[in-house]
């Protein structure tokens, strides 16, 4: 997985995201009064988002795409800070957070918050001066479990056990259950993202109800490390899947990685309801014929493909077709229409930039050579690719569909 | 390959070629597998298949069968029709065979289900 490592860090050291249409990419944040006149009637209430510390740049497009594919409301309480793992946000409805919190990659948790505080004892007053009105979750028929995390800072099981008692105060009643309880509650220290000078507090303190949890344990579940068939440069699946959800893919989408490679963006598509095609110029990689990825394999198996990993995680009836070709040239009838195109296009380092051509003027295969010709291949520039890319979504998105892909860029650092 | 995909493809980038569309199948092996049926995503293909071609391939491949010649109006709450056209659609597969080009020839291999379309430098 050596190879796997590298590929991911260089991706997020030099490149940048491109995300498509632009203007929804650097969407703003609403002002509270546009939600607050479109929506008087409603009840809103207070939620935390919380967010895994893992590719922190993306989580904000990735929220963004969901809200708009499934039209929910979501009012910012707070504006979010870059690193902090928590948004402080309002809903009108439970349902609106559970649904975006189900399809997120980019989050833990939503808790439906109960108290948020700058000090711990300022939270433990909060929360049982409020105890009264959560008499609905504390009922006997009901039970629970309390979660204590504390973010940034380490404490050992003994402290820990130590700051879930002081919740005995809750007038709980139902009996305790470690797994699936019906109401689990959660209790966050946050203590900063920073690995030097943590402080002995908290800066926040949470305390709320889990209402739903996001999509972390798909990471293990599309692991490379337990994949069929991978490349070198198999995209990472927790990119793949942020990616797929920017692209908005859903139930009965249709969606094209025209770089599809070994298919890692076509399985993240899939797996979200989309039905995926993929086309390349690399006729080995197809045919899972390239020299094995890895380090301990000698040769591929024999049935290693894109379909195959596919049928791995039961999602064969979602793969229609992979096909050999040129991107550079026109091959899709006019009325062929995506959903959304996915793709990480090659740029030159660690997969080639080819296309089919010849720098000799007016050549010609002679008919001798012709059954056994391997076309010759020239640098496809990268403006190319991406020129070329967007004329093709042009002609083949539907309105409104995204092309969603990774741009090249060389940062100074 | 599935008959989806053969009817969106086309060989018009050939140098000379206009049209290019709809492509010949020439299948030495064909293969039908029973795959889950989604309603909304065959009725979402209908206005975008080209149906006459779809008729065609599939007789063309002695798949035909009960499909009908035309697609009714009233496919979205048709159902026994859409299931037709998922068989059709999604579930027969060319596996190996050629792609041949309407109006120049050119035949474009397929293999393990997978259609080369590379076109040689001279070509396009």
């Amino acid at each position: 997985m050596y190879l796997k490592y590298i590929n991911t860090s260089f991706l997020s050291n030099f490149y940048k995201y491109l995300h498509l249409p632009l203007n929804n990419f650097f969407a703003p944040i609403y002002p509270v009064s546009w939600f607050a006149c479109k929506s008087m009637s409603k009840l809103w209430k207070k939620y935390l988002l919380w967010f895994a510390q893992e590719h922190v740049e993306f989580r904000y497009a990735e929220i963004e795409s969901l809200l708009s594919l499934f039209n929910i409301e979501m009012k910012y309480e707070q504006k979010p800070q870059n690193q902090e793992p928590f948004w402080l946000v309002e809903f009108s409805s439970e349902s609106d957070a559970k649904l975006l919190t189900s399809r997120s990659v980019s989050l833990r948790k939503c808790l439906e918050l109960w108290g948020h505080e700058k000090s711990i004892d300022l939270l433990h007053s909060t929360v049982r001066g409020k105890s009264g009105s959560f008499a609905a979750y504390f009922e006997p028929s009901k039970s629970f479990k309390i979660e204590v995390e504390t973010v940034g800072r380490h404490f050992t099981q003994q402290e820990k056990v130590a700051k879930l008692e002081a919740f005995d105060y809750l007038p709980i009643r139902g009996p305790v259950k470690l797994k699936d309880p019906d109401v689990c509650l959660q209790y966050i220290e946050f203590y900063g993202t920073r690995t030097v000078n943590i402080p002995t507090t908290p800066y926040e303190v949470f305390f709320g109800r889990n209402v739903a949890s996001g999509l972390r344990q798909l990471l293990k579940k599309l692991s490379l490390k337990t994949r069929k068939f991978i490349g070198n440069t198999s995209m990472d699946p927790q990119l793949s899947l942020l990616m797929a959800n920017q692209a908005q893919v859903n139930s009965g989408s249709i969606i094209l990685d025209p770089f599809v490679g070994s298919g890692s963006l076509l399985v993240a598509a899939a797996e979200f309801g989309g039905y995926v095609f993929g086309s390349d110029i690399d006729y080995l990689m197809l045919h899972g014929k390239t020299k094995p990825t890895r380090i301990k394999q000698q040769k591929r198996a024999k049935d290693e493909s894109i379909k195959a990993n596919m049928k791995q995680y039961n999602l064969g009836h979602k793969y229609i077709d992979v096909l050999i070709n040129d991107f550079s040239l026109p091959f899709w009838r006019d009325s062929m229409e995506f959903d959304a195109i996915i793709t990480d296009p090659p740029y030159g380092i660690r997969e080639a930039t080819e296309r089919v051509g010849t720098e000799k003027q007016n050549y010609i295969v002679s008919d001798e050579h012709l059954p056994t010709h391997v076309p010759a291949k020239i640098e496809y520039e990268i403006p190319s690719i991406f020129r070329h890319l967007l004329i093709f979504a042009s002609k083949h998105l539907r309105l409104g569909g995204r092309l969603v892909c990774w741009f090249p860029v060389f940062r100074e650092d | 390959m599935k008959l989806l995909t053969h009817n969106m493809l086309t060989s018009k980038c050939i140098r000379g070629v206009s049209v290019g569309y709809p492509l010949i199948i020439n299948a030495t092996e064909v293969k039908v597998n029973q795959t889950l049926f989604n309603s909304e995503f065959v009725s979402k293909l209908i206005p975008k298949v080209d149906w006459p071609v779809l008729y065609n391939a599939a007789e063309s491949i002695g798949h035909s069968e009960d499909l009908p010649k035309e697609a009714p109006n009233d496919f979205e709450q048709n159902e026994e029709f859409l299931k037709k056209a998922h068989r059709a659609l999604v579930e027969i597969e060319v596996i190996s065979g050629n792609l041949v080009c309407p109006e120049s020839g050119r035949k474009f291999p397929i293999s393990n289900g997978i259609p080369n379309m590379l076109l040689n430098e001279d070509e396009f």
